[in-house]
């Protein structure tokens, strides 16, 4: 692909994915921001991906050592915010609630 | 070895697939908890599958990292207080942010064929949320005075270190053969100075603004790694559309939260909300204290009751008590509510998750909007550690505050501020309602208070 088709395949996508987060937002209702701004915390966790690659393909040592740096960042943000979600929906989880309402 | 790269791209799209399903599921309270659970399972495989990126080494120190991090993140996610999500979630975005500049100050050292505007742009606002969000955390977590911190000239320092930045990017960008000694000296200054203004940018901000600027450097966050995923060689298009997926919706809700407050963006990062005061305002009537028996009976004999919470009824740990004096007032035949302002505590909802947690059903709790016309009726409003959301100081406009939509808890019969001291809230503004004639104070803290209400009540 040329430089400019790339572009705009670019431009597609990025209009497209903009769309997809706008809608899939704006209905949620306010008692969900929290969980949800926080799971979107977590999808921007893909940048692990990124740094993995970025470390893949790192030569010299201070590539490598800011490339490392950026593993160990980019897997904190996936698991801190994966458990941060996961405890903040827990709350809302109705069902569990009755059962612990039901010991002493 | 057998070439497995022809999975990546798939599983990178069913990947996205997920994510989206994920986060529509989360958009409701019913299969919220399964949302986060396939968006999960779809990082999972998404990190798998990028050790078959071809060309890659140096796997042994991959696999340390997200060790050492995923570990770092398990951990402190786990043993945080409920009550502290809100820096956790500035935290693990700040890291993310900071995971972002990384790569693109891998990418710009030269090894990795990129497209260099766009690994500067994303390294940028990479750093700008990685040191914001730090920030965020440290005045969140009270490692730092959450009050703004201003001083004469500072749009000007921060226009200029931004400009300076910029500057240096753009001599990054343009050094086309990548002179290894001009990049050697741009690129440290490059990231030191969007690392600054990320400070100097959160510094004037107080904390009552907070969860707006956390969503904001959210969005920042998504932004940087869309930008990084499409710098690569070969556009990582997983990156790209996962961080503009979060881009988007991180600034819609961001505007929300805004909104919620009645402020501009601009008003937010800019007007160093409540370092000032309002000059010459004698706020008429007096604090009258009340002890918990008298609030009590006022309880006991009311019809209707509604109760407006705040981030103190989250320091004190306060909402297991509140959850249990609201079974024994509806035992007693008393009608409960609640009335919850979007940005009450220091995350919008982060009042209905603690409530959640305690057990209180979700149609007890209603929106500023919907309950606002109900206060008139009422008989009694409980402000739990709830201050600037219940200020009518709202309605006048001379008040820094003024145009934010208020819980107009003030036309209720009697209101009942259950407060720890006399301290004015995170806005640092004097409030009306506390020298409202039918206001009475109830001080001490609301964890204790509203369990000696309890007490009181159950002998009644």
């Amino acid at each position: 692909m040329t430089d400019t088709t790339l572009l705009w395949t670019a431009v597609y996508i990025a209009m497209l994915a903009a769309f997809t987060g706008y809608v899939v937002i704006s209905r949620v209702p306010v008692i969900l921001h929290t969980p949800l701004m926080s799971g979107s915390n977590f999808i921007h966790g893909i940048v692990l991906v990124g740094a993995m690659i970025a470390l893949g393909l790192a030569t010299t040592p201070l590539e490598q050592a800011i490339g490392f740096v950026a593993v160990v960042l980019g897997a904190a943000n996936v698991t801190g915010g994966y458990v941060v979600t996961e405890r903040i929906l827990q709350m809302f989880d109705r069902s569990k609630k009755k059962q612990e309402k039901g010991g002493p | 070895m057998t070439d497995l790269s022809w999975v990546i791209d798939p599983v990178y799209i069913a990947t996205i697939f997920f994510f989206i399903i994920g986060l529509q599921r989360m958009s409701h309270p019913l299969t919220a908890r399964s949302g986060i659970v396939w968006a999960g399972a779809a990082m999972l495989i998404a990190t798998l599958v990028t050790f078959l990126t071809p060309g890659l080494t140096n796997f042994a120190l991959m696999a340390i990292g997200i060790v050492i991090g995923g570990g770092f993140g398990y951990i402190a996610a786990k043993r945080v207080a409920m009550t502290g999500m809100p820096q956790m979630v500035a935290l693990f975005n700040g890291m993310g942010g900071g995971a972002a500049a990384g790569i693109s100050a891998v990418a710009l050292l030269g090894t990795i064929d990129v497209t260099s505007s766009l690994a500067v742009i994303g390294g940028l606002i990479g750093a700008v949320s990685f040191a914001g969000s730090i920030i965020a955390f440290a005045k969140l977590q009270g490692w730092m005075r959450p009050r703004p911190v201003i001083f004469a000239g500072q749009q000007v320092l921060n226009t200029a270190v931004l400009a300076i930045a910029v500057i240096t990017g753009a001599l990054i960008v343009l050094n086309p053969v990548r002179v290894p000694s001009a990049i050697a000296l741009n690129l440290p200054i490059f990231f030191l100075l969007s690392l600054v203004f990320g400070v100097l940018m959160t510094l004037p901000i107080g904390g009552a603004d907070m969860p707006v600027v956390i969503s904001m450097y959210n969005a920042f966050t998504g932004l940087a790694v869309a930008l990084d995923g499409f710098s690569f060689a070969t556009p990582n298009y997983a990156m790209v559309v996962a961080g503009i997926i979060v881009g988007a919706a991180g600034s819609l809700l961001t505007i929300n939260m805004a909104k919620a407050m009645n402020r501009s963006l601009s008003n937010v990062f800019f007007g160093a909300f409540g370092a000032t005061e309002e000059q010459g305002v004698q706020i008429p009537g007096s604090m009258k204290p009340v002890e918990v028996d008298d609030v009590a009976v006022m309880l006991a004999y009311a019809g209707k009751v509604i109760i407006a919470p705040g981030y103190g009824m989250a320091v004190a740990q306060a909402q297991q008590k509140v959850k249990e004096l609201t079974d024994l007032m509806e035992s007693r035949g008393i009608t409960v509510k609640f009335a919850i302002h979007p940005v009450a505590g220091r995350m919008p909802g982060h009042m209905n998750v603690l409530l959640a947690e305690a057990g209180v059903a979700y149609d007890r709790l209603f929106d500023r909007d919907e309950i606002n016309p109900e206060f008139a009726g009422t008989d009694v409003v409980l402000v739990i550690g709830a201050n600037d959301t219940v200020n009518p100081a709202a309605h006048r406009e001379r008040s820094p505050l003024f145009g934010m939509p208020i819980l107009d808890v003030e036309q209720a019969r009697n209101v009942v501020v259950l407060k720890r001291g006399q301290g004015k809230g995170f806005a640092g503004i004097e409030n009306d309602l506390f020298y409202r004639d039918n206001t009475r104070m109830l001080y001490g803290d609301a964890q204790e208070t509203v369990g000696r209400l309890v007490q009181a009540l159950k002998k009644l």
